[in-house]
């Protein structure tokens, strides 16, 4: 469990940091907080040339709430959303999804750019940047770009992101008061990757149908998903047992997990079900 | 193998700089080249936090922190709790609880236990529960561990006569 021998380098502004991505030639990696790097490189799944570290970025720390949504930079931890008192209200789903992630200890150094360039399948951000509609804005040698939350995913541990190019931040639309949510996953034990959590959010009209409903899961792909069948399932209606019933029935229909190690394809389609079931009872609580 | 590279923190209130590859954990780099060997490594790869350690006021993981990460931050090990060679009040209530028997587990859960104390003094069983989650006991069943931190609470409140150090 030692690390492969690498290079370190830690820049003190954005430009030179994109340089010493850039100059690895696909070989180097940035360092965020190293949760997810660092497991990575004790188990020598990953062996980069060079490791840029970014902790000096104080640029990259920011939570920004304004009209246009809330921007966090890529390198807020975990810890620093759940400390936000602001977005209880301001994005009360990102803080709810925030406290599900692994355990105290890690909450403390992960972050939020790190988590959605890792791209794991089951891990909460980028769950939420895809059922919120994020953009993701990176910078890189031939400038600045922003793509969807729905375009960056590509697969487990892939993203559109190209080798020398940093996630500078994640910006969330803004979320109205009044609006309803729910966000419930399931592990074996706390703290473990979610076999599968759904979240879901949705608007009211006056008459107290919904509207505008979003839908998301992981741990049912290979990415973070919309499950559009539940949302359409949620639209126009009014959250009673027969809609939550329909919703469960066609988010467990509308994926298609493989079975492995930590369960079945059949136990995970059942499960999201009753997670999208739980998520939408809660947000009708909310 | 990559350059020694040249990494300055404080470690228990006393400064320290040290040569380290940049390959190298802060606990390995605590345990081999500071010798302070109190922090225990079980998993390395950031699952038992038997390695939890304070760094900048904040319980972290050392076996998923690189030591030249470290560079200019103030490390807080199991040996920096007390400081006066006496057991701090948490640690005196780990003796009271029997909250411990072969104790690998345990420089990993008063360091956690500390940085939970010192910010949220009136935690109650079930942030405890949800924040010792992160690190793996073998022996004790966790429940002598949870109730001899909710004893500890009382020594880290402002009023307390005894605060916990540091």
């Amino acid at each position: 469990m030692k690390m492969p021998a690498f290079e370190y380098a830690c820049p003190t502004t954005l430009s030179e940091a994109v340089s010493l991505l850039a100059s690895g030639n696909g070989e180097a990696k940035l360092l965020a907080g190293g949760q997810s790097l660092v497991p990575m490189l004790a188990f020598r799944l990953a062996q980069p040339a060079l490791l840029v570290d970014l902790r000096k970025l104080a640029d990259l720390r920011n939570i920004k709430i304004s009209a246009e949504g809330v921007r966090l930079g890529a390198m807020v931890r975990w810890r620093d959303i759940l400390d936000d008192a602001r977005l209880a209200t301001a994005h009360p789903l990102l803080r709810a999804a925030v406290g599900e992630v692994a355990h105290y200890q890690i909450r403390n150094r992960g972050t939020v750019g790190g988590s959605l360039a890792h791209a794991d399948p089951a891990a909460e951000m980028p769950g939420i940047a895809v059922t919120c509609e994020a953009e993701i804005a990176v910078v890189g040698n031939s400038g600045t770009r922003v793509i969807t939350a729905a375009e960056f995913f590509h697969g487990p541990l892939t993203t559109a992101l190209a080798s020398d190019e940093i996630i500078v931040e994640v910006r969330l639309p803004p979320w109205p008061a009044g609006r309803r949510w729910g966000f419930q996953e399931f592990a074996r034990r706390r703290g473990d990757f979610a076999l599968a959590a759904a979240a879901v959010f949705y608007d009211e009209d006056e008459a107290g149908k919904t509207r505008n409903a979003h839908v998301g899961a992981v741990g049912v792909a290979d990415r973070p998903v919309r499950l559009h069948g539940a949302e359409a399932a949620i639209n126009g209606q009014a959250i009673d047992e027969e809609t939550i019933a329909k919703a469960e029935a066609a988010a467990s229909s509308e994926v298609n997990p493989e079975s492995d190690i930590h369960a079945s394809g059949a136990y995970r389609r059942a499960l999201i079900g009753t997670m999208v079931e739980r998520a939408l009872r809660a947000a009708r609580a909310s | 193998m990559s350059l020694r590279m040249p990494v300055r923190f404080e470690v228990n209130g006393k400064a320290v700089e040290v040569a380290v590859e940049p390959r190298v954990s802060l606990a390995d780099c605590l345990r081999h080249q500071l010798r302070l060997t109190g922090t225990h490594l079980g998993c390395e790869h950031g699952v038992c936090g038997a390695c939890t350690i304070i760094v900048d006021g904040a319980a972290v993981r050392s076996c998923l922190m690189l030591a030249v990460q470290a560079d200019g931050s103030k490390i807080t090990t199991v040996e920096g709790l007390s400081t006066d060679g006496e057991l701090t009040p948490l640690q005196k209530s780990f003796r009271k609880h029997h909250a411990l028997q072969c104790g690998f587990c345990t420089p990993g859960m008063l360091t956690t236990a500390h940085a939970l104390l010192s910010e949220e003094p009136d935690c109650d069983a079930a942030r405890v529960r949800e924040v010792l989650s992160g690190n793996l006991c073998r022996c004790t069943g966790y429940i002598s561990i949870v109730e001899a931190v909710l004893d500890a609470r009382a020594a880290y409140r402002k009023d307390a006569p005894s605060r916990g150090s540091p």
